[in-house]
């Protein structure tokens, strides 16, 4: 990638004897120079900032409270998002249980029975899919299963439907690249070893991808934990923690996050605060290790 | 980027002989039928999306007229059950995505197109790595995240001294008149530039970094300097990855909820003002779904078939140029 860097070659003609205005292309070249290295300082500064904001606001108030109760009046302090972690967890894995086998799946489709008319076009609405504004597929949601031919209210299950219709794409995506990137000698030694095709692809292809599925899926995880708009829509937000599986409304933290800053009292903020440091870190432990599983597995396959 | 291990022969399936019968036969057929079946969802999804979407919001359709709809600017809600009492129209808010999300591509392009060359041309060669990355970890977020810090930090710490800074200095323009009340189009415009920062550098780096090289040592050789290089060679060459990188930015821009919401301010009505306050189609929808009955959900349900439309046809775009220019866009897009 970056070894196609380029660096000037070395100037040999002397100043004096250059054409006129060449110092005038040198001073313009120089201030583009300062310009492009101004640009990515100016794009580096939010994320520190959003770093160190969040971290400073948010460290006084996660305590192990703040993960085991519910919370209280937003004036009153102290009390904790236990509703939402509870409802996020929820949610997730109901929602990885629905979208990580249909995302793997469809990129085995993808990448072991085509190309064909079928595969293109299924790759072509995944990376649409990928751009569809959230809160439409909250609508989606909601129109199908919460008021539609469903019928089932707002609830956990719903909420996860949504969820998983965001992560979707991007499971299928990356899977499908991870699959792309094993060896077609290990697909033939199986063969040759008398393996069918779906043993083959059960046994060799997907166990040789497994690291790079993983940065995938987590990748996607990543994604879903901090989606709020669809679940406004779908699992509709809740204080207390709710265990059915469909029918009443569930939270998440980023529902109370939204929620909690939208008060004027400092102390709904401050679980703010908190809540955004522990998405955050979440959100990002699962993004770097992700990247650096991805890393290792892409050194390895090759 | 996939980095091809020495290409074999693709396999071809094993074929059918008479050892192949006996045990485990009829698997094969079944687990192609079971993935093909998983691999038509995702179009099973989009079109039911569109289906239940469009059916559902059909009757406001059908009271207000399409354009009607889309040019309206009195959004009042019925309370009926069955029938479309109200008046829906959805100008103020169309207009508010609109105006955010431009706000948004001004300030984003310029600076992912310098990030992008900077990351490829001029960082150091062992940074060029960690940049990119830590840029792409912006992309990770959560927008309420960005929602919560724009509103209570970025805003009052850095944007309202520097909007009345804007509005005492340039208050007789006309897109900066009016009182300045911390919330409106233009902070909304501005964190929504940083949100979409990351995927359009990360396209952008993916064009440029193609870019043969030959091209460029030939424009060094004839004596240009590193920014004529990039300015008449390098550039020109990326235009339409640049073109497709603003558009998904765009469709980004266009269909981002939460932090918009808390920023923009949400008032139905809208203002030529960058300071006004307003609301964009998805902040209009997630601000007012929880109370709303069941007629103005169906409202609601309107808009977001229109929100669906004008980032459908800008994503489609989008795709189409980079399909064409026949490039990975790899976890970019995500």
């Amino acid at each position: 990638m970056s070894t196609m860097t380029s660096t000037p070659p070395r100037k040999h003609v002397p100043l004096n004897q250059r054409p006129p205005g060449s110092a005038f292309r040198r001073f313009k070249d120089r201030s583009a120079t300062v310009l492009l290295t101004g640009a990515m300082i100016i794009a580096m500064i939010p994320l520190v900032l959003i770093i160190f904001e969040v971290t400073r606001r948010g460290i006084g108030v996660v305590n192990l409270d703040f993960f085991t109760q519910t919370e209280p009046p937003p004036r009153r302090e102290g009390g904790g998002y236990a509703a939402g972690f509870f409802g996020t967890l929820y949610i997730m894995a109901l929602a990885i249980l629905m979208s990580l086998p249909f995302g793997i799946a469809t990129a085995v489709y993808i990448v072991e029975y085509g190309p064909n008319r079928m595969t293109s076009a299924i790759r072509f609405f995944t990376d649409v899919m990928t751009g569809i504004p959230s809160i439409f597929v909250g609508l989606f949601v909601y129109g199908l299963l919460v008021i539609g031919w469903g019928g089932l209210g707002f609830g956990t299950f719903v909420g996860a439907v949504a969820i998983a219709v965001m992560m979707l794409p991007i499971v299928t995506r990356s899977a499908e690249e991870m699959l792309r990137l094993v060896p077609n000698e290990m697909r033939n030694a199986s063969y040759g070893l008398g393996a069918r095709k779906w043993q083959t692809i059960v046994h060799t292809v997907l166990p040789t991808a497994a690291p790079g599925l993983t940065t995938g899926s987590m990748l996607a995880i990543a994604r879903g934990i901090g989606e709020t708009a669809p679940l406004m829509l779908t699992a509709f937000g809740s204080g207390l923690i709710v265990t059915s599986f469909q029918g009443d409304p569930q939270g998440s933290v980023p529902l109370q996050l939204f929620k909690g800053a939208a008060q004027p009292f400092e102390a709904g903020v401050d679980r703010a605060w908190g809540a955004a440091l522990c998405l955050f870190a979440l959100v990002l432990i699962f993004t770097v290790v992700a990247r650096w599983i991805g890393s290792k597995a892409s050194t390895n396959t090759t | 980027m996939s980095t091809q291990a020495p290409e074999a022969p693709a396999p071809e399936e094993p074929r059918r002989s008479s050892l192949r019968s006996g045990k485990g036969r009829m698997a094969d057929p079944i687990f192609k039928w079971v993935v093909t079946a998983c691999g038509t969802i995702v179009l099973v999804i989009l079109a039911l999306m569109v289906i239940r979407t469009t059916t559902e919001a059909w009757p406001v359709f059908a009271k207000e007229g399409f354009f009607g709809f889309l040019t309206g600017e009195d959004w009042t809600s019925g309370n009926s059950r069955t029938e479309i009492t109200g008046t829906y129209g959805a100008w103020p808010f169309i207009y508010g995505t609109l105006i955010t999300s431009i706000i948004a591509i001004a300030i984003a392009l310029p600076l992912a197109i310098m990030v992008a060359f900077y990351i490829t041309h001029l960082a150091p060669r062992r940074l060029a790595k960690p940049l990119s990355y830590t840029v792409e970890l912006l992309a990770a977020v959560p927008s309420v995240i960005f929602g919560l810090w724009g509103l209570h930090w970025f805003l009052p710490n850095v944007l309202r001294p520097f909007f009345e800074f804007l509005g005492n200095t340039f208050g007789w323009f006309f897109l900066f008149e009016g009182p300045v009340r911390g919330v409106g189009y233009l902070p909304a415009g501005i964190v929504l530039a940083i949100m979409i920062l990351p995927i359009m550098t990360a396209i952008i780096r993916e064009v440029i970094v193609v870019h043969p090289i030959d091209q460029r040592m030939a424009a060094y050789a004839l004596g240009s300097t590193r920014w004529e290089v990039l300015r008449k060679v390098v550039l020109p060459a990326s235009f339409s990855g640049i073109v497709a990188a603003a558009m998904l930015g765009l469709g980004r821009a266009l269909g981002e909820t939460i932090a918009v919401l808390m920023l923009i301010g949400g008032a139905q009505s809208w203002g030529s003002s960058l300071f006004s306050t307003g609301s964009s189609m998805a902040s209009h929808i997630a601000a007012t779904f929880g109370e709303a009955g069941p007629e103005a959900r169906t409202a609601l349900m309107a808009i977001g078939v229109a929100l669906f439309l004008v980032t459908m046809i800008v994503n489609i775009l989008a795709r189409v140029i980079v399909w064409r220019l026949g490039r990975m866009t790899g976890d970019a897009a995500v």
